[in-house]
């Protein structure tokens, strides 16, 4: 029985080869089949891993061939994690994320929640709202520095207009109350549409009997809502929390465009403070610690949070 | 077996004729900004493609990203460029890494010699280390950073004797960075042709070297040192010095008080943008933009004006730019390399260069008797070359130069802190990045 299969296989294969597959078992075609994923899993993401752990216990610097590299320890890890800088890059990327979070759930679960219920021109709608997710960060920061720009920019133009401020009296990129605001206004514009699509499927697959049933037990729509609607959409929603939270957190592009870190370095995330450390000051040795350092954290609250996610599509 | 005699004969005519020919073609790279003197130079190397029967090719990268990619190229030993015209403060890492081949050799046995060349730029493009005849490039392309203003503004009766009854002076080329700044806030917020106008666009900008390009005009003529000139690497009291902390307080006022709103993150083009499209009377900028301001049509063909960094209390001195030209050890044809070298050190090269745009380097082009004459903006080049001063070129310049943009940034633009705080930070900082090289 075992072999049928393998017979099969071995008379649509040329002979020779048929010859050498017929006397392998089933374990060994498997095993022949995974290997090259496998070698490219162990070659592209797990030796890097292991090489960056490796190269976080030395002063290695790439741009020094010549140099001795040597052996530090735990140094570079003690360094990062007593750096104010990086203790302030930290925060910068978490008031970041919480904030972007936060608006692109509610304002895509709205939106979803809007264009679920069909109208004319609802699919018109939805191709517009998902425009700006088409475009590439860098696209998008370029033209959010214009939108910005307090003389002939249209933002500090329709903030005037709504206020009766002078367009011209507030820089969204320049000062830093407002900088770390203007990125996550940014970013919200441009990937609210795919929290709006996530929680659009998640809405479109509750079954329509379920609200009958509500409505045959006189549920008030508001009841429904929380009830069924929210608990039900709970797993899209917190999938859609997930991918932007990962997304977020290594959120690069779309911010040096913008304001390259700065004003000082009020929206220099962990991403491009990493970027400098490896790329411009060539710390190998300290970045790779810090790669791994924000490796661990990702990995960490990413696992506790598909747990819980898990919980949540079981009940 | 004729056949056969008459394939051996081509074969034995192609290999003589390969083996007599003078010198193989090559198709060379060469590395450098896209900028506006790349353009010259891609015209310029014509002569040469025609002159050497070698070919051409080029890979420009725009100058936020340049030191990143290029960079990148020169560490992982790639072969992309085999000449790379690098920004003077890779000099001491291109050496050191083994990244440039050492020119002595080759200059001695063509005959060049770096007495030909202005000396702030032999010191700041070829040299390493600094003050040593160990010659790593061809100075290229000098460079300085100097001020444009708005002639045609300035010379208008009715702002003339605004200016006048405001300051007590008349509105002219500024003698001092006092003046300067007076002058940028008297334009401030005002309304020429129905427009606002601002005062004067400077370097600001925080990703790359931006703001340090542009503070450094500050704070040289303010006091600042990068070290003690009796003890290298002592940087205590120099790099923080009273004169340096009111270089940098002058240029956060400037910041403040005097330029465009939004002006947070500009550097060469933003500048530019702002000079050409009437929004500043005054702007900072490298030279390489001067024959572009007088060849546009808003502010070129005399309504711009050009002078060099003004002096302050500590002196007048301005910000080294420009690079120089330099043959990339991993090339597999340096020879050819070598030859591109040899051929644009010619006098008749560099004259052809500065008309073409290029900032030749070359002392028979500078000194030339018409060569003040010969565009408006000439003489203010030589004035500003010099006088000329250059950042770090040490091999951890990067390091260095990422913490002075972090600090003075932070305190300028956002800000944060005081002047003394930032200077005494960059010290510290600074130090450490010494003390991990091994130098202190």
């Amino acid at each position: 029985m075992t072999h049928a299969p393998m017979e099969k296989l071995a008379r649509a294969t040329p002979r020779p080869v048929a010859r050498r597959i017929s006397g392998l078992s089933d374990r060994a075609i498997a095993w022949i089949f995974v290997a090259p994923s496998i070698f490219l899993l162990l070659a592209v993401n797990i030796f890097p891993l292991i090489w960056t752990v490796r190269l976080s216990f030395t002063d290695y610097r790439v741009n020094r061939p010549n140099r001795d590299v040597e052996w530090v320890g735990l140094r570079n890890y003690e360094r990062i994690l007593t750096d104010d800088g990086i203790w302030a890059t930290m925060q910068a990327t978490a008031h970041f994320l919480i904030w972007t979070l936060v608006l692109q759930v509610l304002i895509g679960f709205a939106l979803a929640f809007l264009i679920n219920r069909k109208f004319r021109g609802s699919d018109l709608w939805t191709t517009a709202i998902v425009l700006p997710m088409m475009l590439s960060p860098a696209v998008v920061g370029n033209f959010w520095t214009f939108l910005y720009q307090p003389q002939i920019g249209l933002f500090n133009y329709a903030i005037g207009f709504l206020t009766g401020a002078d367009p011209a009296s507030f820089s969204m990129i320049g000062d830093v109350a407002l900088a770390p605001w203007a990125i996550i206004i940014a970013d919200t514009w441009m990937w609210t549409p795919f929290v709006m699509l996530i929680c659009l499927a998640g809405l479109r697959s509750i079954p329509e009997s379920i609200y009958e049933a509500a409505e045959c037990d006189r549920a008030s729509k508001w009841r429904q809502f929380w009830t069924i609607t929210i608990p039900m959409a709970l797993p899209f929603l917190m999938l859609a929390v997930l991918f932007r939270g990962i997304e977020n957190f290594k959120m690069f592009d779309l911010v040096v465009q913008l304001t390259g870190g700065g004003p000082g370095n009020t929206t220099t995330l962990t991403s491009i403070d990493l970027k400098r450390e490896a790329f411009e000051r060539w710390r190998t040795g300290y970045s790779s610690a810090y790669a791994v350092i924000l490796f661990v954290t990702v990995f960490g609250l990413a696992s506790i949070y598909v747990k819980a996610l898990n919980k949540v599509k079981e009940r | 077996m004729n056949a056969r005699v008459m394939t051996s004969a081509a074969a034995g005519a192609l290999l003589a004729a390969a083996a007599s020919s003078p010198a193989l073609s090559e198709d060379l790279t060469l590395c450098w900004a896209a900028w506006d003197p790349a353009n010259a130079l891609v015209e310029l190397s014509k002569d040469f493609e025609a002159a050497s029967g070698h070919s051409m090719s080029f890979e420009f990268v725009p100058w936020p990203n340049f030191a990143d990619r290029m960079l990148n190229e020169l560490n992982s030993g790639g072969q992309l460029c085999d000449l790379m015209i690098g920004d003077s403060q890779w000099i001491g890492g291109g050496a050191e890494s083994g990244h440039y081949v050492k020119l002595n050799d080759f200059f001695d046995a063509e005959g060049i010699t770096m007495d030909d060349f202005i000396p702030a730029t032999v010191t700041g493009y070829s040299e390493w280390p600094k003050g040593t005849p160990n010659y790593w490039a061809l100075p290229a392309f000098g460079d300085v950073v100097g001020w444009t203003y708005r002639k045609d503004w300035f010379e208008r009766p009715e702002i003339q004797a605004a200016f006048q009854e405001e300051y007590g002076r008349d509105l002219g080329v500024p003698a001092t960075l006092e003046e300067l700044k007076d002058i940028a806030q008297f334009f401030q917020g005002r309304e020429i042709d129905g427009t606002t106008v601002y005062g004067a666009a400077i370097y600001t900008e925080r990703g790359s070297e931006g703001i340090t390009m542009g503070v450094t005009n500050a704070l040289y003529n303010y006091g600042f040192e990068y070290e003690n000139p009796e003890t290298p690497y002592d940087l205590e009291g120099f790099v923080n010095s009273p004169g340096a902390v009111a270089g940098l307080e002058y240029y956060k006022e400037l910041y403040d008080t005097a330029t465009p709103p939004g002006a947070s993150n500009w550097y060469m083009a933003e500048d530019i943008d702002a000079y050409k499209s009437g929004q500043v009377a005054l702007q900072m900028n490298f030279a390489f933009i001067w024959p572009g301001v007088e060849a546009d049509p808003n502010v070129g063909g005399g309504k711009s004006g050009y002078f060099a960094n003004p002096p302050g209390p500590a002196g007048q001195f301005a910000q080294l730019g420009g690079q120089g030209i330099s043959v990339v050890a991993y090339s597999q044809k340096q020879d050819a390399a070598l030859e591109y070298i040899k051929w644009f050190a010619q006098p008749k090269i560099q004259a052809r260069w500065w008309e073409l745009g290029g900032y030749s380097a070359l002392k028979a082009v500078v000194e030339d008797p018409g060569f003040a004459d010969s565009q408006p903006y000439a003489q203010t080049f030589l004035d500003s070359m010099a006088i000329v001063k250059d950042f770090w070129a040490e091999p951890a310049y990067a390091d260095l130069l990422l913490a002075m943009q972090e600090k003075v940034h932070d305190y300028v633009v956002a800000g944060n802190g005081t002047a003394q705080e930032a200077l005494d930070g960059l010290v510290e900082e600074w130090t450490v990045i010494f003390e991990d090289e091994g130098k202190i």
